[in-house]
């Protein structure tokens, strides 16, 4: 095989691992949407702000910290022991749920039967407020998150393929865990969402508000439920992209780049958010790889959107999407 | 404490009303300056079917709507099983065993016509959701349990033939029929049916009519429904509220009410000047 060939399919095989990324993010967005309506801006920072307290468990840091010592005088920054990555995460589940609750609570609660731009306005808020609360809690500096997921080359693609073509392609191993976790995370969320009855209600109060209420079904637990997943979705998100990258504050604009992949996707669709983020990883990878030569490098930054263009132009439901029908 | 004074009647044919289970007294609902309802009160007894009938824009729906929680009245209290009823939102009144059918169909077009049934069955499921994740066992014999509930409506409703069909794909008649299913499903006290049967030709009327007969007498549930066609409405029902502009302009059996002289200038239009 000649080696652009290889290469080409070298850069896919990544970008189909970035992409699984973007899916991760475009998950928590369609959950929250189908059974709301609501588009989460806040999604992305829910991803960044699990991640920094994820952090903060595992070192030990004292949260408040910089406002407590400004206040007090006072001169501490952690408590001087660290936590295992198991329980880090399970208490950070917990914090995940808990900002579920206070959001229904305070906001959605407050905004019911208002029309979905105020709803959305509201999200944009709140992604403000947690990129601010998160920063005061835990500190804006970069930090490094390990959770245990091995990185670096796999040793084991390189080998295979350097049987099969002569040439080892490089991929990240934390690609591959990721690439895992998303399968088995979606198979969960439709495990559930099919053969429990919360599932059930799930569906039903995406379906249909007024009839869900008609069978008994309380549509601020459904809130509840619905925010407590996405926040467990940015968690998985907030941990992929924190080992790759570090956790910082521009993981916030992930959000940013799930927006293509829904177009692509469809805003209603799981499959949808995981086939949208491969086709727009892979996409961006190739096109890079291809174009480079010709227009230079720094596609990435853009192709994405240009191809939710394309989409918009001849499929505005995107590939999965429910088909909109306008009956007149 | 049900209310002993009366301990209820026998209907023309021959079947036991009991004592009253849902009393409303003095309701009035606004609108902004609008009064939909206009100080009503009624009752409705265990076992019987009662109607609620008036022209477009009476306010029905809206008394409807009361009775399952979805609008809070401004004025006036529900008396339900002998106990006032606190001010609850609407999926908890579905919880005290009241159940509903909606004007226009409300049904989750996305999902069979099974699983839009065990929806029905919500309420009595027990089963929290980390049991159901967890421990099996228990979980899945009760979906099964109730699933088989599920399947006796289907049969009682004959609508075998589209158990696992789409409900999007289904023609309106049958679409009502789910919903009908759907509410008879969490086994309610109270059924409450609005327009069950608007939009339907002849003989899917007749269908209908047979089978809220059917469930009130094999089941005994308590049934109120809003309906158009008076033929239907006078057959089907054991005692009739009329309104009009939001006021209660006639109440009682189908034959005392056709001979109210207000109900009959409603329903001819007399002009309402002073």
């Amino acid at each position: 095989m000649s080696e652009n060939v290889l290469f080409a399919l070298e850069a896919a095989a990544n970008g189909l691992t970035v992409g699984i990324m973007y899916s991760l993010v475009a998950l928590g967005f369609v959950l929250i949407f189908k059974a709301s309506g609501i588009f989460n801006f806040a999604q992305g920072v829910l991803a960044l702000f699990a991640a920094l307290t994820l952090v903060g468990f595992q070192t030990g840091q004292v949260p408040f910290a910089h406002l407590i010592n400004a206040i007090f005088g006072t001169n501490i920054h952690d408590f001087g022991f660290t936590m295992p990555a198991a329980l880090a995460i399970l208490l950070t589940v917990l914090v995940m749920i808990l900002i579920a609750i206070l959001v229904e609570r305070l906001v959605l609660k407050h905004l019911v039967n208002q029309e979905p731009i105020i709803l959305f306005m509201a999200t944009i808020g709140l992604a403000y407020f947690l990129e601010g609360l998160g920063d005061i809690m835990w500190g804006a500096e970069v930090k490094r998150l390990d959770v245990g997921i091995p990185q670096g080359m796999s040793p084991w693609v390189d080998e295979v393929t350097y049987n099969l073509f002569g040439y080892g392609f490089y991929l990240d191993e934390l690609s591959l865990w990721a690439l895992g976790i998303a399968a088995v995370l979606v198979t969960a969320l439709v495990v559930f969402s099919q053969y429990t009855k919360q599932g059930r209600a799930l569906r039903a109060v995406a379906d249909d508000h007024q009839a869900a209420l008609s069978v008994g079904i309380s549509l601020r637990f459904i809130w509840v439920l619905t925010w407590s997943i996405a926040g467990i979705v940015a968690l998985v998100a907030g941990i992929m992209w924190g080992s790759k990258s570090g956790v910082q504050f521009s993981l916030s604009l992930i959000a940013l780049k799930a927006l293509p992949v829904l177009i692509l996707g469809g805003f209603t669709s799981i499959p949808g958010a995981i086939v949208g983020g491969l086709l727009i990883g892979v996409g961006e990878k190739l096109f890079d790889f291809l174009m480079q030569p010709v227009i230079g490098g720094a596609t990435e930054n853009w192709f994405a959107y240009m191809l939710a263009l394309v989409f918009l132009l001849f499929r505005p439901q995107g590939l999965f999407g429910e088909r909109i029908i306008e009956r007149v | 404490m049900l209310d002993q004074s009366s301990e209820g009647y026998v209907t023309a044919d021959g079947r036991q009303i009991g004592p009253v289970v849902l009393e409303l007294k003095n309701i009035t609902l606004r609108f902004g300056g609008v009064e939909a309802i206009k100080n009503i009160s009624f009752d409705i007894r265990t076992g019987e079917i009662r109607a609620i009938i008036g022209p477009n824009g009476a306010g029905k729906s809206s008394m409807m709507n009361v009775i399952s929680g979805f609008y809070v009245p401004q004025e006036g209290e529900i008396i339900y099983k002998g106990y006032k009823r606190a001010k609850m939102p609407p999926y908890q009144v579905a919880r005290t065993g009241i159940a509903r059918t909606f004007q226009n169909i409300a049904l989750f077009e996305g999902m069979s016509v099974l699983d839009n049934i065990m929806t029905g069955r919500m309420n009595l499921m027990k089963s929290g959701f980390l049991k159901q994740a967890l421990w099996w066992g228990p979980a899945s014999r009760e979906e099964d349990e109730h699933r088989e509930k599920v399947e006796k409506v289907i049969d009682f409703l004959e609508i075998q033939h589209i158990r696992k069909t789409p409900v999007a794909r289904l023609p309106y008649g049958l679409k009502k029929r789910v919903e009908l299913a759907r509410a008879l499903a969490a086994e309610p006290q109270i059924l409450l049916l609005d327009e069950p049967m608007a939009g339907m030709n002849v003989e899917e009327k007749e269908d209908m009519s047979r089978f809220i007969l059917d469930v009130n007498d094999e089941f005994g549930t308590t049934i109120v429904l809003i309906e158009h066609d008076m033929g239907v409405v006078m057959d089907l029902s054991d005692r009739v509220v009329v309104m009009d502009y939001g006021k209660k302009i006639g109440d009682g059996t189908p034959d005392e009410v056709r001979g109210n002289q207000d109900v009959i200038d409603a329903y001819l239009g007399v002009s309402h000047d002073e």
